[in-house]
């Protein structure tokens, strides 16, 4: 399906599907400690496939530490460990090969972070690590990345120039699409746009919309109306633990827990 | 009030004259070599062999050659260690280990160079009975290992996390990140900290004083003894001959060339904008 997706927006892009609930990721009972601290408690919510979940709380809520839970990044801290259910496709998350989880579990940081190498190079790194190196397969695969990233137009001209040459919004694109260039079934964004401008976060955000088809995408923000625009479905924490989760639209309208309420309505964080 | 003026007066310009001193002292060396060593600096003296002594003129091509022998044997034995070490230090160790294996160089960086040309003396010169290259070589290295250990684990270390995070987070391996994103990203830093390196040991004698010795002919071989330019200064200048004095202001004004070349090299490596694409 995505043979040559041209990034004509679709007319209907600020509408949200109202797709199935089918849950990719499931976690129960999460707990997580950096040495003794307790940093998550007891954090359980579904992912729903090829949907856009957003995560919003106050700094310091555990709302990324949660994040990368969901690809094991924590454990490039030393003395982190998670204890609980993460299960992607029913499968155990925790006791996967990591290498491979992280191939089907995508991330995007909140600074971007395009090696020092060039464009095409960069979004040809992950195809490489899983031993695609022909010539005419990898240079489909970097064009179809940059159009589903939405930045192909702006530098199929230079794409043997370094990735420093770009702009700030653009070099959060070209990690979206070295992200995507593995085909992920998750992606996974850490506040992509708190480094943007509204211009270069607009694109991202129409991008998301493009994705959802074909990925599931989780999403944390510092930015309530951006979690509004662009998820169907939004979770807030709140001193690591998760205080509710649900339908975007439901959540901001109707909230359940007067701590969201107090949160959305800017009553505190 | 007036006494504050005049202590900041008094200040501004001792703390100046030092500046001005400690500048003056590169020129002062400079031009006297230039000076003394110009005037023996022929092409006969880049391409011939030493006289024998009491004959006046000749050169000391064996010796140019000799430390370019000893330095490149230098760059096969020493930075490779020196590169890995720091690889695993900034990379792979735990935090004990690293901490420990930085102390001992640092340590290891503090052995006067006399004490290490004991040491290759005795474990090299002494079993193979003879002065040579490698022996010479050999002590140049452990001189290197620990500039090169440290230069590598620092700009390792100056590489952001966020881009072995980016790296590990598409699924890479730990030694693939490292290969393929972070050494890399720090090459720059790495060369330039080894050409230093070199050009730090390249003037050293005192190891070569028994280790590689000195050779008035073309060394042999690299189990031979061979001459190297630190050490015809010293054999030269010492001895009690005016032409071979000259000789030794030459040789000298040949090694502090060699070096600031080198140095000017790693400016142009590290100026911005000369980035070698990646």
């Amino acid at each position: 399906m995505n043979d040559r997706l041209e990034i004509e927006v679709p007319a209907d892009i600020n509408r949200k599907r109202t797709a199935p609930f089918v849950p990719k990721i499931e976690v129960e009972r999460l707990n997580f400690y950096y040495g003794p601290t307790q940093v998550l408690h007891d954090v359980s919510l579904r992912v729903p496939e090829k949907q856009v979940t957003a995560l919003i709380g106050p700094s310091g809520c555990g709302k990324s530490t949660f994040l990368r839970t969901l690809n094991r990044m924590y454990e490039t801290v030393p003395k982190s460990r998670a204890e609980g259910n993460i299960r992607l496709d029913g499968e155990d998350l925790l006791q996967m090969d990591v290498t491979a989880l992280r191939r089907r579990v995508g991330m995007v940081f909140q600074r971007s972070n395009p090696f020092p190498k060039s464009i095409f190079d960069n979004v040809a790194f992950g195809p490489r690590l899983s031993g695609n190196t022909g010539k005419a397969a990898l240079q489909d695969t970097v064009e179809r990345s940059l159009r589903r990233a939405a930045i192909w137009d702006e530098v199929k001209d230079q794409l043997h120039n370094s990735a420093y040459a770009l702009s700030g919004g653009q070099q959060q694109r070209l990690c979206i699409a070295r992200a995507l260039a593995v085909d992920p079934e998750v992606l996974l964004l850490d506040e992509p746009c708190s480094a943007l401008d509204p211009i270069a976060t607009a694109k991202i955000e129409e991008l998301l919309f493009t994705l959802r088809p074909q990925c599931t995408v989780v999403i944390v923000t510092h930015n309530m109306q951006q979690a509004a625009r662009v998820a169907e479905y939004t979770g807030f924490f709140l001193l690591g633990r998760l205080v509710e989760f649900g339908r975007t639209e439901a959540l901001f309208k109707a909230p359940e827990k007067k701590e969201t309420e107090d949160y959305i309505t800017g009553r505190f964080g | 009030m007036i006494r504050r003026k005049i202590v900041n007066a008094a200040m501004f310009a001792l703390t100046g004259l030092c500046a001005l001193l400690a500048v003056s002292v590169l020129f002062f060396i400079l031009g006297y070599l230039i000076y003394h060593g110009g005037k023996s600096l022929s092409w006969s003296f880049l391409t011939h062999l030493p006289r024998p002594t009491g004959e006046t003129g000749g050169g000391m091509a064996n010796a140019i050659v000799g430390t370019g022998e000893l330095l490149a044997l230098t760059c096969l034995i020493g930075v490779p260690v020196g590169f890995m070490a720091g690889v695993y230090v900034s990379e792979f160790g735990g935090k004990t280990a690293a901490a420990a294996i930085r102390y001992a160089a640092d340590l290891l960086n503090g052995v006067p160079s006399i004490v290490v040309g004991i040491f290759a003396y005795a474990v090299l010169v002494v079993p193979m009975r003879r002065f040579s290259a490698l022996a010479g070589a050999a002590s140049l290295s452990v001189l290197v290992i620990p500039i090169t250990l440290r230069a590598t684990e620092q700009f390792l270390r100056d590489v952001p996390n966020t881009l072995r995070e980016g790296a590990l987070a598409l699924g890479a391996p730990k030694w693939r990140t490292v290969l393929t994103v972070v050494i890399p990203a720090a090459m720059r830093g790495i060369i330039t900290g080894t050409i230093l390196a070199i050009a730090r040991v390249a003037g050293e004698t005192a190891p070569l004083l028994f280790t590689s010795f000195n050779n008035s002919y073309w060394s042999r071989g690299l189990d031979q003894p061979t001459s190297s330019l630190p050490v015809m200064v010293f054999t030269y200048a010492i001895s009690p001959y005016e032409d071979l004095h000259r000789q030794a202001w030459a040789a000298g004004l040949v090694l502090l060339t060699l070096m600031l070349v080198a140095n000017v090299a790693v400016r142009a490596i590290l100026s911005p904008g000369s980035a070698p694409r990646t």
